[in-house]
């Protein structure tokens, strides 16, 4: 049943991550990342980390997304519909990836950890909730603060930038 | 020139929305209790209850044709109601008098006389432009059928819901 | 053990979705068709069975059979997704909501996840896609601009929706939603300080920002979920209707019965959340007999179709927001006080160790 769901999501993953790059319509493509994103959850679920895989789902499918879907449809790309396939770039693009696969393949072929089973879990439900705040809270304390401070920046930024672009015109 | 409408400066109790909110939903919160308790009794439920009685006089319903006292189809095709009808929904097939007959001075009567009641508005402008009071709009209103077919009032049933009429104007009559 | 546990959770979804939520949702549109009515002095539909209770069937029997009309240009595999999509997650969301103790000591909730409030509103989130995909598919303008414009005002709201919660869970101290239940039945429900230990005043005191949370919250459910005074997605006036503008037949009939689908929803997790769930003064709970357990899923859905009528009376109140006013609303006021609600919570708990 794990394995069978393992490789349910697996390929769903795969299947709409190749659809990203294939689908000609920017909308279609937005849509099958969202699912990609669906099945990444999903195997973090049953990883049993049901944090991190909601949050998946609730940041990049739930927010990040619709604001890319948002952006796209008030862009009109019928043009993108279409445009001819640029044969040289995509078959460098191919090798390039397939080189890159090769060595991600070889990188893992050599880490002994990837060979063996892990132990099963002291308990089966953990409250990854709270180990992820107690982590962030205590020993990344100031990296995530760090971070806050950046993002409250950069927020700010932002603000100033589209003010000032109202106050040319 | 535009002119900016001004709008009206809030005070802080209007601006905060909330108060304003909560007085509507006790408006409704009334009307929803008072109907509720049998208070408030406006609807008719239609067709078992009508106010056919005291319809006013000025009511318009179905356009329909009528005949004079000596049971005579008062309209004589002249075809103004066609004319003027906004949603085009007179159709007349005039037919001619023949010059023998007593009436050939009228020269034309309506051979057909079709109202298709999907298109017909309840205007009122073909009661007002017939120079003969031919048509009138009557206090029927209820118009039904299962097919456009049925929905289109012939000549006949035009002069059954019509009936008879007495006006003014009398072509036929010798005396014009 | 574990065909056992399918077993009673296929039960479950089946009993859940079958048996209370599909005819609660026809039966809130009838709801809505009467008490609008009412207010405004009108009987509403009261002509199929007794006093009407047979118009959603006539409905449904209508919407089934109606013409089902594609128009030209439309991008039909996205056209066809997206009612299914409108429907969906608010059905998904309700699997974490506990709507009941427990009944013959199976626990009354699809699935107890610790991350219950997080999957609601990951579930919830996806929500727009069926109405941004909708009215983008429909190749229409009026649509198109619908979903422009549930999109951005999903995003800005979920913002308040999600940090209005936070409070709860800074006094829980877990996500799972079965836990702000068991809290709210040992410490008294949120935002009704007179129910369980009233004799603490911290108590009285933490009522304050929950009011404020809890009024923050309702008003983010009334904009996720299309309702007036935020219907701007779907505004008749405006937008001829919004995204569904183009579906005709059962298709709108699921981007319709979605929405309200969503408010039951929505209703169920500001129960848990708020209200004390399941619980009510003076009813034990499943373990002391079926009865109870039978009761105690009463009360939950008797709390959720209170709200619904709140719902309901809201909408037939208000007028609708600009939206520019809406999205000032949204991101100056309601995103500062529920920012400012989460400090106010974590000060009465510094200063007074609950
Ligand atoms: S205007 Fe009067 S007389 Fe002329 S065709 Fe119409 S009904 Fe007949
Ligand atoms: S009432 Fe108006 S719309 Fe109807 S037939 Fe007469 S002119 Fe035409």
């Amino acid at each position: 049943m794990q394995l069978f769901l393992f490789w349910c999501a697996a390929l769903l993953m795969l299947v709409f991550g190749v659809a990203v790059i294939l689908n000609r319509n920017p909308v279609a493509s937005a849509l099958s990342l969202v699912v990609s994103f669906l099945g990444l959850a999903t195997l973090f679920m049953m990883l049993d980390a049901y944090f991190i895989g909601i949050i998946q789902v609730l940041v990049y499918a739930g927010a990040v997304m619709v604001l890319f879907l948002f952006i796209i449809m008030l862009l009109d790309l019928r043009a993108e519909n279409l445009r001819k396939i640029n044969w040289p770039a995509t078959a460098g693009g191919a090798v390039v990836a397939f080189v890159f696969l090769i060595q991600v393949l070889s990188v893992i072929g050599r880490l002994t950890d990837a060979k063996k089973t892990f132990p099963p879990l002291a308990r089966s439900t953990i409250d990854d909730v709270r180990n992820v705040g107690v982590t962030l809270f205590t020993n990344f304390n100031f990296p995530f603060q760090v971070i806050g401070v950046l993002v409250l920046v950069a927020t700010i930024g932002v603000v100033v930038l589209s003010k000032r672009e109202l106050a040319n015109k | 020139m535009a002119i900016p409408a001004s709008r009206p400066n809030l005070n802080w109790r209007e601006r905060a929305f909330l108060p304003a909110i909560v007085s509507g939903l006790f408006i409704t919160w009334r009307h929803f209790v008072r109907y509720i308790f049998g208070r408030t009794k406006v609807t008719i439920q239609y067709p078992e209850q009508t106010r056919d009685a005291d319809l006013p006089d000025y009511y318009r319903g179905t356009p329909a044709l009528v005949k004079d006292e000596q049971g005579r189809i008062r309209c004589v095709a002249c075809q103004l109601c066609e004319f003027i009808c906004p949603p085009r929904a007179i159709k007349i097939l005039p037919g001619e008098i023949p010059t023998d007959d007593r009436f050939a001075k009228v020269e034309k009567y309506p051979e057909e006389f079709d109202i298709d009641m999907i298109r017909c508005i309840y205007c009122g402008m073909c009661e007002e432009v017939c120079p003969e009071q031919a048509i009138f709009l009557r206090k029927d209103y209820v118009v039904t059928g299962f097919t456009r077919e049925e929905m289109v009032h012939r000549k006949d049933k035009l002069l059954e819901i019509g009936g008879v009429m007495h006006g003014v104007v009398l072509k036929w009559n010798d005396k014009k | 053990m574990y065909s056992w546990l399918i077993l009673s959770s296929l039960a479950k979804i089946v009993g859940i979705l079958f048996v209370v939520i599909l005819p609660m949702v026809s039966y809130t549109v009838y709801a809505e068709r009467r008490v609008s009515a009412f207010i405004q002095d009108r009987p509403g539909p009261n002509r199929v069975g007794p006093a009407g209770l047979l118009q959603p069937i006539a409905d449904v029997v209508k919407l089934l059979i109606k013409e089902d009309f594609t128009p030209a240009g439309v991008n039909t595999f996205y056209y066809w997704l997206a009612p299914c999509l409108a429907m969906m997650p608010s059905i998904i969301t309700i699997a974490v909501v506990p709507f009941g103790s427990t009944l013959f000591d199976v626990p009354m909730v699809i699935a107890d996840v610790n991350i219950g409030i997080l999957w609601v509103f990951a579930i919830g989130s996806l929500g727009v896609y069926g109405i941004v995909i909708g009215g983008w598919a429909s190749n229409s303008k009026y649509p198109f601009l619908g979903g422009v414009r549930s999109s951005s005002q999903m995003i800005s709201y979920e913002l308040s929706l999600g940090l209005a919660v936070i409070p709860i869970f800074m006094l829980v101290g877990k996500l799972r939603l079965t836990d702000v239940v068991r809290y709210q039945i040992d410490h008294g429900w949120f935002i009704a300080p007179f129910i369980g230990d009233w004799a603490n005043p911290v108590k009285w005191l933490l009522a304050i920002p929950m009011l404020i949370s809890f009024f923050v919250f309702m008003v983010a459910m009334f904009a996720e979920t299309n309702r007036l005074p935020f219907d701007l997605p779907e505004a008749e006036q405006e937008l001829a209707g919004g995204y569904h503008t183009e579906y005709s037949s059962m298709k709108f009939a699921l981007f319709f019965l979605g929405e309200y689908t969503a408010m039951i929803a929505g209703s169920a997790v500001m129960v848990t959340l708020f209200l004390g769930g399941w619980h009510f003064p003076g009813i034990p709970d499943g373990s002391h007999g079926w009865i109870f357990g039978l009761t105690n899923i009463v009360v939950f859905f008797a709390k959720v179709t209170a709200l619904l009528f709140f719902f309901i009376w809201v909408r037939w109140t208000l007028p609708r927001f600009r939206y520019d006013q809406l999205m000032r609303l949204g991101w100056l006021f309601f995103f500062e006080l529920a920012l400012v609600n989460i400090f106010l919570v974590a000060g009465i708990l510094a200063c007074f160790h609950v």
